[in-house]
């Protein structure tokens, strides 16, 4: 290295400072990200990541609040968690599945209506889509009560139209009353997570080129089959994520449960609530709230593979 | 028949429409029942008309309180948010590096998992590190669950950026800071705001991680939550209304704004 480097020794002098100045800022550099995910990154293992590691091994422990908890692998509380509680997680997944079908149905027309036939007026829709969020959500939930409420004007008229009557019969509500029935709770959970449907819905609508929908009517397509073979697909991405952040906070939520509902409509989310601020009984709250995960997750997953969409948000 | 065939052409318009009216129906009762007089501890049902409430917002014990420390709670957590959400949005589009697929799972996770879960497990947490639940250990978990939406929300707006003006601007002998002040962070601001926004409304109504994580700490989502079973004061609705209106009002005067900016710079 010295033999080579002696014989032209005038142009490595200028070149020995330029060098050390040329490789400190390329390490700084290669350093910058991970200084810019350093704190966030942080407290998301620390306060998000870290807690799960916590919770998983409050679920296997056994003891009691005044003698204190030990880790004894204890696995049985899943089981017993499962076989006392199934009828809630099972109504978790009904109330917040219905409530996702109910907002891709309610909520398609009116992005439809925002993406392609509001015109001039699509800001102020969007405005009134979201406008709602400003009031505090549990006030609002608390109006549906007031909306309700047994011989309200929209209980008057449903029970005219004998609707009642039939849903009655399927078991959604009870002769003469909405509110505390599993209607009132779904009704409840569907308006609550509309905006997450309908918001998602309409970026991916809005995306479609206008073009598309002339080009399948100079083919001789008809409205419906527009809709059905061009506009739909090409919504998809919207679809899916509309449908995920609708479902995932719906099957953990325990307030509609509680302000609509009665007791026979308590949602898993009411389970793990009293399990772990009431009961204090913390080993069965943590291994709810796994169960309710891993269920979420799978689920999730499935969906995300069944539906071929793998890019995200 | 033409009135029939005028439903069917305006179908999507019509179901649309009813869809917003559902949306916007408990915000017209909330205001319609700010304006209510109740005979006994319930506010659910119509009496007389009086402005009551509206003369009084803080006549109630702990409403204005817990209001305040809500506002309080959220300015904090949107700035904490914001300032670490904006911080890995521009690393995770910026840079290539490793575990950036273990990252971005990361930054995910918290958006697809049901909060009920999320708190549980914090609680987990500040039991066995024995930390006293109030103001701080809410003021955490709302920066670790906004988050994820702040970076999600920066990210597509630094993502269709042209890396090519920072690259001009360095060109014209801009330094790192320059263009970074100068030119990088006024074109992420809409994405910024967009976030902050978001983190802001996400905090300030966020109740079951707060139910959690709170203690005998009580924000205005679980004041209200609390006057449900005791009987809700006309107050709330006052609250409800005068947020729904103020927020309207804001994007209202925003649209004027940006439209006669518009405007001035086509002229």
């Amino acid at each position: 290295m010295s033999a080579t480097a002696a014989p032209p020794a005038p142009p490595a002098e200028p070149q020995e400072p330029r060098e050390p100045v040329l490789r400190k800022p390329s390490t700084r550099k290669r350093l910058v990200p991970y200084w810019l995910l350093l704190p966030g990154i942080l407290w998301l293992l620390v306060f998000f990541a870290l807690p799960l590691v916590y919770q998983a091994s409050t679920s296997v422990q056994t003891g009691s609040l005044e003698q204190g908890f030990e880790v004894t692998w204890h696995f049985q509380t899943y089981v017993d968690a499962l076989r006392e509680y199934w009828p809630q997680f099972i109504r978790s997944l009904l109330y917040a599945g219905t409530a996702t079908l109910l907002c891709l149905l309610l909520g398609y027309p009116l992005a439809y209506l925002i993406a392609f036939k509001a015109g001039r007026w699509r800001n102020l829709v969007l405005v009134l889509v979201i406008a709602p969020f400003f009031t505090s959500f549990l006030i609002r939930t608390l109006a549906w009560k007031t909306i309700l409420a047994d011989g309200g004007a929209v209980v008057d008229v449903l029970d005219t139209l004998h609707v009642l009557d039939v849903t009655s019969w399927l078991g959604w509500t009870e002769p003469g009353r909405v509110l505390a029935t599993p209607m009132a709770v779904v009704c409840g959970l569907t308006y609550n997570f509309l905006p997450f449907m309908i918001l998602p819905l309409y970026t991916s609508l809005e995306r479609i080129d206008g073009r598309l929908h002339e080009a399948a009517g100079d083919l001789y397509a008809t409205p419906a089959t527009t809709f059905r073979k061009v506009t739909f697909p090409l919504s998809m991405p919207g679809v899916v994520s509309g449908t995920l952040l609708t479902f995932i906070p719906a099957s953990g939520d325990y307030v509609n449960a509680e302000l609509l509902g009665s007791t026979d409509t308590k949602m898993v989310g009411s389970v793990i609530q009293s399990q772990f601020l009431r009961v204090l009984d913390y080993p069965t709250a943590a291994a709810l709230s796994f169960i309710l995960m891993a269920i979420v997750l799978l689920a999730v997953t499935v969906y995300i593979r069944r539906s071929g969409t793998e890019d995200l948000v | 028949m033409p009135a029939l065939r005028w439903i069917r052409r305006n179908l999507v318009v019509i179901a649309g429409l009813l869809t917003l009216a559902y949306m916007i129906l408990p915000n017209i009762v909330v205001m319609v029942f700010s304006l209510n007089k109740p005979k006994g501890r319930f506010n659910y049902a119509w009496q007389e008309f009086s402005l009551d409430a509206w003369k009084d917002p803080c006549g109630v014990a702990d409403l204005c309180g817990s209001l305040s420390l809500s506002l309080r709670i959220a300015f904090w957590a949107t700035l904490g948010a914001t300032a670490l959400g904006t911080m890995i949005a521009f690393a995770l589009v910026r840079y290539r590096f490793r575990a950036r697929g273990a990252i971005n799972s990361l930054i995910f996770l918290p958006m697809a998992m049901p909060e009920v879960v999320m708190a549980a497990s914090l609680l987990t947490l500040f039991l066995n590190m024995g930390a006293p639940l109030g103001f701080w250990t809410v003021l955490i978990a709302h920066i670790m669950f906004c988050l994820s939406f702040v970076v999600t929300a920066v990210k597509a707006r630094v993502m269709s950026m042209d890396p090519r003006l920072e690259e001009a601007a360095r060109d014209l002998y801009a330094g790192p800071v320059q263009t970074f002040v100068r030119v990088t962070l006024p074109i992420a601001a809409p994405g910024i705001a967009a976030g902050a926004l978001l983190a802001f409304a996400l905090s300030f109504d966020d109740f079951i991680i707060t139910n959690f994580n709170a203690g005998s700490t009580v924000t205005f989502p679980m004041f209200v939550w609390g006057s449900a079973q005791r009987g809700t004061p006309v107050q709330i609705n006052v609250i409800g209304t005068a947020m729904f209106v103020l927020a309207v009002l804001m994007v209202l005067i925003g649209q004027l704004i940006t439209s006669r900016r518009k405007s001035t710079a086509r002229n």
